[in-house]
């Protein structure tokens, strides 16, 4: 498979603390993968790294082989990286329609058109279209600050796929999903996400949901990867078993006290 | 040399009186992150205020001392009652809300004001320039400035080290100085921010009306003068930062530095001096000196 | 070209019902009309960005650039023409606009408030102390001519009237268009949530670059009509307390559509004529309380009470006074 993403020595600083460090990744075309690690990992800050919202402190980042650090968020959105966020980024006030519609509008073209009418029947097909993929098409006419969360979060994923991304980076999918409902929740997700070729890397607590949807998982601990392998082996391992997922239990248990 | 002395005697007494006009309205963004533009009508009440108290004193024909002690009253008066009735009947009600729609409550509260003071003062001039005489002229290097420009420099700093000590020495200030640094931790720490939000309005509407009071003697007192300081008081705090009151001290500084050197070299670019400054330290940095923290977003 | 909607539809039929109203009403009323279409076009530059979450509060800047470019372009070259006038207007608006939104383009919320406010009262601070265009007091414009047209008396002030009124429908239209547009729906995104817009891959500054110079341009029109249908022009025109009047009609109008604030500039207009002579020291008072009223009770404009959904406005037929987040 052709690696699309691969960082080099990524390393990232506020002040005097170190978010990230010392990462190193290979993405792979159309592969779907878990990222574990408990809060403060450096997770996001990796993601928010990759998608140029921060700039790296030192290290490199290849996209396809050509570095985009130092490019803005948008020039790597149409370069095909995109992203969803752990609280959904989206236009409050206006209908989910209308949130995939301005989505649609911008991933067609850099420069917005002046006098040309924006909304056409054809966009709105394709709008309703990709909202029907991930099963929200019934909510298309309401306003997306009053919907449920878990709602909210397939909006937001919804309007990251629009431009058709060559690679997906999915910030805690299923928080704010009900427990029950986050299996079915997931699936629907990939199951969307399938038929786009995009690969997919999802950071995501519940060890049960990474186990049923990656082949491969990541695991962050202090800012760094601690084990990044096949999804059995890497939950198998000691390290991550001590720091990793002792750290979910103890935070999932925190959860469920309604600390979140 | 001469210019130079000029610059500097004549910028530090624009700086003092830009300090004292505009840090309560720093103070007030600061703690309440309300743009207050009604503080250009706090300046106009006061100097309204001093300057016709002043006036019916000095008919009374007893000594000129008195009417200085006429100037901080009619200033505490006119900001306690002009801030209670603002901060109690009309924004105590929109706590809260965004950042732009207080610009255009508080724009809705200052054409109220303007009028108020119309309907109290008339549309004539006053002049209270008794005070101001009183106290004589004082020669350096041959140019005589009034004293009077000297005790607001002084006013100045009493008020600025006295908000100094206070944010930074008591309970309430140090208070204060949380909310304003960070707002969450304010939250979280269980500090009721809205008590806070009355003494904060209060005090910064004095210190506007302070700064109208103090202006009162040196000026002809008539309508519009409250529309002329919120313009340049905002210069003043974007300089410095909005919010940092360290920020109000600089930007009044700078401001009045450049503002004294147009007026000397070359009085047409008075107005247009003070922009060109705010432009110039905009340009470096996008929020100010002392800009205040923003929270992460992602 | 798509088709016209309700709004360019009744925007069409507008200007013959205006050009009848010049022919029937008195000639005060007229004058009114006209010079409340000169106003009403800066109230939609303020508009066009406040439905982008952004309030100019300096939005007087171009109506005085327009201004101010016609009469100099009068006062010290001679030129009578009405289209090179309105041509010079709107071509110092372009390039202060675009120099200036360099910077502007960078601040939102209160910031871009203030620094608006901040340069509007540049230009009023370097008008007020240039002696030769008259100071505080301004000049005054020329009669205009029309290409090899001068006419005298009425015709004069039919022609230039007809003009305006034909000139506020087209910028309407176009503006109307604007808002339906591409950069129409992103800057309704870039109101809602600018992060988002920059990651779903677009430029936020430069969608608001754009429409600060579009709403400068409307401005600057407004600037030119305003002052040759007065014949004068003076600093207030940029004094930050004349841009505060334009954003009080689109508060109190709304900005769900396009008529609103032109319509609202009028009725103002006419209302402050009989305050001001009624009660001059509480013109402003009653201002303020029903600005306050209108925030407090109708966020999103009198428009609203229209009761209609205006769908054809693009995606948010509300886009009211709740800029930013």
């Amino acid at each position: 498979m052709t690696v699309i993403l691969e960082t080099r020595a990524l390393k990232r600083t506020f002040g005097a603390v170190v978010a990230a460090h010392n990462i190193n990744i290979q993405i792979h075309a159309g592969e779907v993968m878990g990222v574990i690690g408990s809060n403060g990992a450096g997770k996001t800050t990796f993601v928010n790294m990759v998608t140029g919202y921060l700039p790296p402190s030192s290290g490199e980042i290849l996209y396809h082989g050509d570095s985009v650090v130092g490019l803005p968020t948008r020039d790597i959105t149409r370069k095909g990286i995109c992203r969803s966020f752990q609280i959904p980024q989206l236009f409050a006030e206006l209908t989910v329609i209308d949130n995939m519609l301005i989505a649609l509008t911008i991933a067609n073209g850099a420069r917005p058109a002046l006098m040309r009418r924006a909304v056409t029947p054809e966009l709105e097909e394709r709008a309703m279209a990709l909202l029907d993929r991930f099963g929200i098409a019934h909510h298309a006419q309401r306003e997306v600050g009053v919907l449920a969360q878990g709602v909210r979060k397939l909006v937001d994923i919804a309007m990251a796929t629009v431009a058709e991304p060559q690679l997906l980076f999915l910030d805690e999918p299923t928080s704010g999903v009900s427990a029950d409902e986050k299996m079915d929740f997931m699936g629907t997700l990939i199951a969307a996400l399938k038929s786009t070729q995009t690969a997919v890397l999802f950071i995501e607590h519940d060890m049960e949901i990474v186990e049923t949807f990656s082949p491969r998982v990541v695991a962050f601990y202090e800012g760094t990867i601690l084990a990044d392998g096949p999804t059995a082996e890497v939950l198998a391992n000691d390290k991550v078993r001590e720091f990793v997922i002792g750290g979910e239990f103890h935070r999932k248990s925190e959860t469920e006290g309604g600390v979140h | 040399m001469l210019t130079a002395v000029a610059i500097a005697v004549d910028g530090l007494g624009f700086a003092a009186w830009l300090f004292l006009s505009s840090v309560g309205l720093t103070l007030i963004y600061g703690v309440m992150r309300i743009l207050n533009i009604a503080h250009g009508g706090f300046y106009a009440l006061g100097a309204y205020a001093s300057a016709w108290a002043i006036g019916l004193y000095m008919q009374t024909g007893q000594p000129v001392a008195l009417a200085f002690l006429i100037i901080p009253v009619m200033a505490v008066l006119a900001g306690t009652v002009a801030g209670l009735l603002i901060e109690r009947g009309v924004l105590r009600f929109m706590y809260g809300r965004d950042e732009v729609l207080m610009v255009l409550v508080t724009y809705a509260l200052f054409l109220i004001l303007e009028d108020v003071t119309k309907l109290i003062w008339g549309t004539d001039s006053y002049v209270a320039w008794q005070p101001a005489y009183a106290l004589g002229t004082i020669d350096i290097m041959g140019i005589p400035y009034t004293g009077y420009k000297f005790m607001i420099i002084g006013v100045a700093v009493v008020c600025g080290g006295a908000l100094y000590w206070g944010l930074s020495h008591t309970r309430v200030g140090k208070l204060l100085l949380v909310v304003i640094e960070d707002r969450e931790v304010a939250g979280s720490l269980g500090i009721n921010v809205t008590r806070f939000f009355t003494v904060t309005f209060l005090v910064g509407a004095t210190l506007g009306a302070l700064g109208g009071a103090l202006t009162a003697p040196e000026i002809s007192v008539v309508p519009g003068i409250g529309a002329e300081i919120i313009v340049m008081a905002f210069a003043v705090i974007v300089i410095g930062g909005m919010g940092s009151i360290p920020g109000a001290v600089i930007g009044a500084l700078i401001v009045g530095l450049a503002r004294a050197t147009s007026v000397h070299l070359y009085p047409p670019a008075e107005l247009f001096s003070i922009y060109l400054v705010m432009a110039a330290v905009l340009a470096v940095k996008p929020y100010g000196l002392f800009a205040l923290a923003e929270g992460r977003k992602i | 070209m798509t088709r016209a909607d309700k709004t360019e539809w009744a925007l069409i039929i507008a200007f013959p019902v205006l050009i009848a109203a010049a022919l029937l009403l008195p000639s005060w009323m007229v004058n009114y009309i006209q010079v409340s279409l000169g106003t009403g076009l800066v109230a939609l530059g303020v508009m066009i960005q406040m439905r982008a979450g952004l309030v100019s509060f300096g939005q007087g800047l171009y109506f005085c650039v327009g201004g101010y470019a016609a009469g100099m372009a009068g006062k010290f070259l001679g030129i009578t023409d009405f289209f090179v006038l309105l041509v010079l207007g709107v071509v110092a608006a372009l390039v202060i606009s675009i120099a200036l939104g360099f910077l502007l383009r960078r601040y939102r919320e209160i910031f871009f408030a203030m620094l608006s406010l901040a340069v509007s009262m540049i230009l009023y601070g370097l008008l007020s102390s240039s002696e030769g265009l008259g100071s505080t007091d301004g000049f005054n414009l020329p009669v205009p001519t029309y290409l090899f047209f001068a006419p005298e008396g009425d015709a004069a002030r039919m022609t230039l009237y007809a003009l305006t009124a034909a000139l506020t429908v087209i910028c309407a239209i176009v503006l109307n268009r604007v808002l339906r547009s591409p950069l129409g729906m992103i800057n309704e995104a870039i109101r809602e949530n600018e992060l988002r817009v920059e990651y779903l891959g677009s430029s936020a500054h430069y969608a608001v670059h754009v429409t600060y110079v579009i709403a400068a341009c409307v401005s600057s029109i407004g600037g030119v009509l305003w002052a040759l249908s007065l014949g004068h022009v003076d600093p207030e025109m940029t004094n930050w307390t004349t841009s505060g009047a334009f954003v009080f009609v689109v508060i109190l109008a709304g900005t769900g559509n396009i008529i609103a604030p032109l319509v609202g500039t009028f009725l103002l207009e006419i209302l402050r004529v009989y305050a001001v002579e009624l009660s001059p020291n509480t013109w402003q008072m009653i201002l303020g309380t029903v600005m306050l009223l209108t925030i407090i009770f109708l966020p999103k404009g009198l428009w609203s009470l229209m009761g209609r959904k205006p769908k054809a406005q693009g995606p948010s037929p509300d886009g009211a006074v709740q800029p930013g987040e």
